[in-house]
């Protein structure tokens, strides 16, 4: 991987997510019909609450500051892992699709524990929901990625999301079409979009995500929200890569081709989140299951 | 050397505790003497098994015993070497715990039989991981057996205590009696004692019957989901560096016959691995679920060791379907894999043991739904167990992670390599293992944040202080472990490798090296260790120039709110149990509301041993009935049963003649 490529990988890494969510919120507003917050709102919001003051319960323990700081690097780390617009990732090894699942496993760790650190029966409410959909969307990522690993005979994410689609997509198109289903319903559920849990909502009963950080303020929260938009942008990377059926000759023009992606899966999610309503508790796990099963077929698809 | 120095380790622990018992069955100078002379014990054992784990060769001794068919034969290499080294490193971890958790001065009337005890169990499973000859095997199992039931029957005053002792004599029991006519077809087949046997054939009815007696003699030992019944309740109810060492080790020893049993067979039909697969899927799975819907803290984790043995059972299951299969690459990983999840479980069980143990020596209860808040008096014991519950959900950058990576990589290279059902099955793993992680992480979390975060639930804890440095210092030695096996995992490869050139049976052998990438996993390990630190000092920088103020937890506008409106583990588990009730059969008592203005009422929820209570008390209650005839000739004099004895021995001799 060239110098420059790497530099662009990283600072596309650290950047761009926020931006990713400004266009799924303008997106939204436009289909109410309203102007909306500036595309750059995240921005500002992250910079405001970096210059903000803490203010902790008493309850917590030092585990309530490393939550946030374990989300932040474990799903950085992972955006390593992860191809953009060149090829291959900055890391690359063959299995490094169990390090990836493994560090947002990780990251959601730490950051249920800092939720039931403080001792409140809604964060306690949200880090059980968390946990619980968890279990459902591990396997369904993994089912993914095992369809993906035997369309491309690699055990390297790299290979497997970059070299996949514009060969495989003529060969298998059945078995990869079930994964990219299966894979946004994922990515819905693990970044608590809508219909799985919606971050705009002002009930705390009903929220998932946003209930377990209640407590946190200031920087802390700043790399909470922050290290939410990368991990969108990380796991959204994975269903462009694999939705994505054509490649251009030049490293520029796949990056074009990447950020172009990237805009329309923003979009896409913006569309979904603006006409679907969020589905009761009791849905979701249906609605997760239905994941895996897509994948299970399309594991299926490819015995032989 | 080596051979001496083992048989010094064996004798020295099992006659450690009647050295302490001569010093004085209820002084301290009798507690220090034993955990002297077991960390003397296990210091020696220790220096055997780093040798024999770094050589490739095989030594073997042998000494004329006067037990017909028996032979003091010992055989020392790498794969008994993994397992000594084990044995003696949470053997003296527990030796050295009991200083501070079980003091004769606080347990007069206990503590000299369960040093006597201790000790035995650990020169038991010593000497079988060595032993060469099945006579001798089936002695050392019967001394760890036995041992074993009297240290978890310490507290035999108490009901539950003597429950579980019992169902777990009877299980143990019937393991034996499997396990013997496993070595008597053995004997039949090849025609000595001696267990040097190699290229046995699988296809035949002796493979069958061999395969079938083992894996059900073994496989209650180790724990494997349907015969797991004497498990939880015996790990529960001993005193836990016995829970530690039973979990961290004797369970193993079941394990370490299946390995060796493999290593009979030259070649295996294809449904060996995938019923060892399936089982092991099946423990793995309903191990965890179970553990979720536990409130006792020790009977949790006594579930997960279910769950950990069945990973370990699947990797050794993808082992042996890659050796019908004819892929050297998933036979190794898959071994690799299950020997280093023994190694690891061990090392973070026994963490995870001893630490539940400084809960209770501080709090006086197991019941999770009684503490909370812990993390502030007990913060060393609250490190301890975080470490052990990240390294058992398998999470990076510890140990646990390495050797999950291991399975996982066996198993979906399988998928790729196998195109057909079978490469489908064993890739359908994956997402089984990553649901039992998930499901591990989501036991962990409510497990640790009910126990030690949030506001105490309950006066229990409320005086609660740090344990003394006899119970710390072992728990920061076994959380080292599991640091420097997932930071430096490049470490354990040669002794991974000489292993499985013990077992041996692929063509060529493969290095794990080559086969899993556990050069960039150890230094992204180290970095993301070394980056969680440099943004929390960072973080600490920015907002250090900022007061911190400190106020209640955010309570939605709710203004007074008490502890006792926390989650609690039921309620934190109950989406899950939910997901599973159709295996858990989860037991609810709601109250019923009657009045308008309903009182005070309590809600209760439980759940069973369900393999237990509706399968396995049935038949025995069934096989009580009928054993009421035997009581004809059986009743109840001793001296009726040594004329028995003696009548039994005399026809034995018209036999062998």
């Amino acid at each position: 991987m060239p110098i420059y490529q790497l530099i662009l990988h990283l600072l596309c890494l650290v950047v761009l997510p926020p931006l990713f969510l400004g266009i799924i919120v303008k997106v939204k507003a436009a289909f109410a019909g309203r102007v909306g917050a500036p595309l750059f709102q995240l921005y500002y919001d992250i910079f405001k609450l970096m210059r903000k003051d803490v203010v902790l319960s008493t309850t917590t323990t030092w585990l309530f500051r490393a939550g946030p700081i374990v989300a932040l690097v474990t799903t950085l780390m992972a955006g390593c892992l992860i191809p953009l617009g060149y090829p291959r990732a900055p890391v690359a090894f063959m299995g490094d699709l169990v390090l990836f699942a493994y560090l947002f496993g990780l990251g959601r760790f730490f950051t249920v524990l800092a939720a039931l650190d403080t001792g409140s029966s809604f964060e306690g409410m949200g880090a059980a929901r968390e946990v619980t959909f968890a279990c459902l969307a591990e396997p369904a990522l993994f089912l993914g990625l095992i369809v993906l690993a035997r369309c491309t005979s690699s055990l390297t994410l790299s290979t497997m999301l970059s070299s996949a689609p514009s060969e495989t997509w003529r060969g298998v198109s059945a078995p990869l079409l079930l994964v990219v289903v299966s894979l946004f319903i994922f990515v819905l559920a693990e970044t608590s979009r809508i219909p799985v849990d919606d971050p705009n909502t002002h009930l705390e009963l009903t929220m998932i995500h946003e209930v377990m950080v209640l407590d946190h303020s200031g920087p802390p929260f700043a790399a909470i929200l922050y290290a939410a938009s990368v991990k969108l942008f990380v796991l959204g990377s994975i269903v462009i890569h694999a939705a994505l059926p054509i490649r251009t000759g030049s490293a520029w023009g796949n990056w074009a081709l990447f950020l172009i992606a990237a805009f329309v899966f923003a979009v896409a999610i913006g569309v979904v989140e603006s006409t679907m309503a969020r589905l009761r508790l009791r849905r979701v796990t249906n609605l997760l299951i239905a994941a895996c099963l897509l994948s299970g077929f399309g594991v299926i698809l490819l015995a032989r | 050397m080596n051979i001496s120095l083992v048989l010094v380790a064996v004798l020295l622990a099992a006659s450690s505790g009647l050295f302490a018992a001569a010093a004085g069955f209820r002084t301290r100078f009798g507690d220090w003497i034993f955990a002297c002379l077991m960390t003397l014990s296990c210091a020696c054992g220790l220096i055997v098994a780093f040798r024999s784990m770094r050589q490739v060769g095989t030594v073997v001794w042998s000494h004329p015993w006067s037990v017909p068919g028996g032979l003091l034969q010992i055989r020392l290499d790498a794969l008994a070497g993994m397992f000594l080294g084990q044995i003696f490193l949470i053997g003296a971890a527990g030796a050295i715990y009991a200083l501070g958790y079980w003091p004769a001065d606080k347990h007069p009337q206990t503590a000299g039989r369960l040093r006597i005890f201790y000790g035995l169990m650990v020169a038991g499973m010593a000497l079988l991981v060595i032993a060469e000859n099945s006579i001798l095997f089936i002695f050392s199992w019967e001394i760890m057996a036995i041992a074993a039931f009297f240290a978890v029957s310490t507290d035999d005053h108490l009901p539950a205590v003597r429950e579980s002792g019992f169902v777990y004599l009877v299980a143990t029991r019937v393991g034996t009696l499997l396990i013997i006519a496993m070595f008597a077809v053995l004997r039949a087949v090849t025609g000595s004692f001696s267990l040097a046997i190699h290229g046995l054939s699988g296809a035949s009815s002796i493979g069958l019957a061999l395969f079938i007696l083992g894996l059900l003699g073994f496989g209650m030992k180790a724990g494997l989901m349907p015969l797991h019944v004497w498990l939880p309740g015996a790990h529960a109810n001993a005193p836990s560096h016995v829970s530690a060492l039973m979990s961290g080790v004797l369970i193993k020893m079941g394990i370490y016959g299946l390995i060796r049993l493999g290593s009979l067979f030259d070649r295996v039909p294809l449904w060996w691995g995938l019923v060892l697969f399936g089982l092991g899927i099946a423990s793995a799975v309903l191990g965890v679920a179970f553990a979720i819907g536990q409130h006792d803290l020790k009977r949790l984790l006594a579930y997960h060791s279910v769950e950990n043995i069945g990973i370990i059972v699947m990797g050794l299951g993808l082992s042996l379907i890659g050796r019908s299969t004819g892929h050297p690459t998933i036979v190794a990983l898959g071994l690799a894999g299950a020997l280093l999840h023994t190694w690891n479980h061990g090392h973070f069980k026994a963490l995870l043991f001893l630490s539940a143990g400084s809960v209770i020596h501080a709090a006086k209860t197991r019941e999770i739904d009684a503490l909370g808040g812990l993390f502030r008096k007990l913060p060393w014991t609250s490190l301890a167990f975080l470490t052990g519950a990240v390294a058992i959900c398998g999470l990076p950058p510890l140990n646990g992670f390495i050797s999950e990576l291991f399975i996982y990589i066996g198993m979906l290279r399988a998928g790729l390599y196998e195109l057909g059902p079978v490469g489908v099955v064993a890739s359908l793993g994956a997402p089984i293992l990553a649901l039992v992680g998930a499901l591990a992480v989501a036991c962990f979390v409510k497990v640790f944040g009910v126990v030690f975060l949030g506001a105490p639930r309950s006066h229990h804890g409320s005086t609660a202080n740090e344990s003394p440095w006899p119970m710390l210092a072992p728990m920061a030695l076994l959380a080292a472990c599991c640091v420097t096996i997932g930071a430096l995992p490049f470490l354990v490869v040669p002794i991974l490798d000489h292993a499985s050139v013990v077992w041996g049976t692929a063509p060529h052998q493969l290095s794990v090296r080559t086969l899993a990438p556990l050069g960039p996993i150890g230094w992204l390990n180290l970095t993301l260790i070394g980056a969680v630190v440099v943004v929390a000092i960072v973080l600490a920088r920015v907002s250090s120039r900022r007061p911190v103020a400190k106020g209640p937890t955010w309570d939605c506008g709710y203004s007074s709110p008490s502890p006792s409106m926390q989650y609690t583990a039921s309620s934190f588990a109950d989406g899950i149990v939910g997901m599973f009730s159709s295996v858990l059969r989860p037991r609810k008592k709601s109250p019923t509301l009657t009045q308008p203005f309903p009182g005070p009422s309590r809600f209760e929820s439980h759940v069973p041993e369900v393999v237990l209570d509706l399968f396995i008390m049935p038949i025995f209650r069934w096989i009580g009935r009928l054993a009421t005839w035997a009581r004809i000739i059986q009743p109840g004099s001793p001296h009726l049963y040594v004329t028995y004895i003696l009548a039994t021995l005399v026809v034995m001799l018209f036999i062998w003649h």
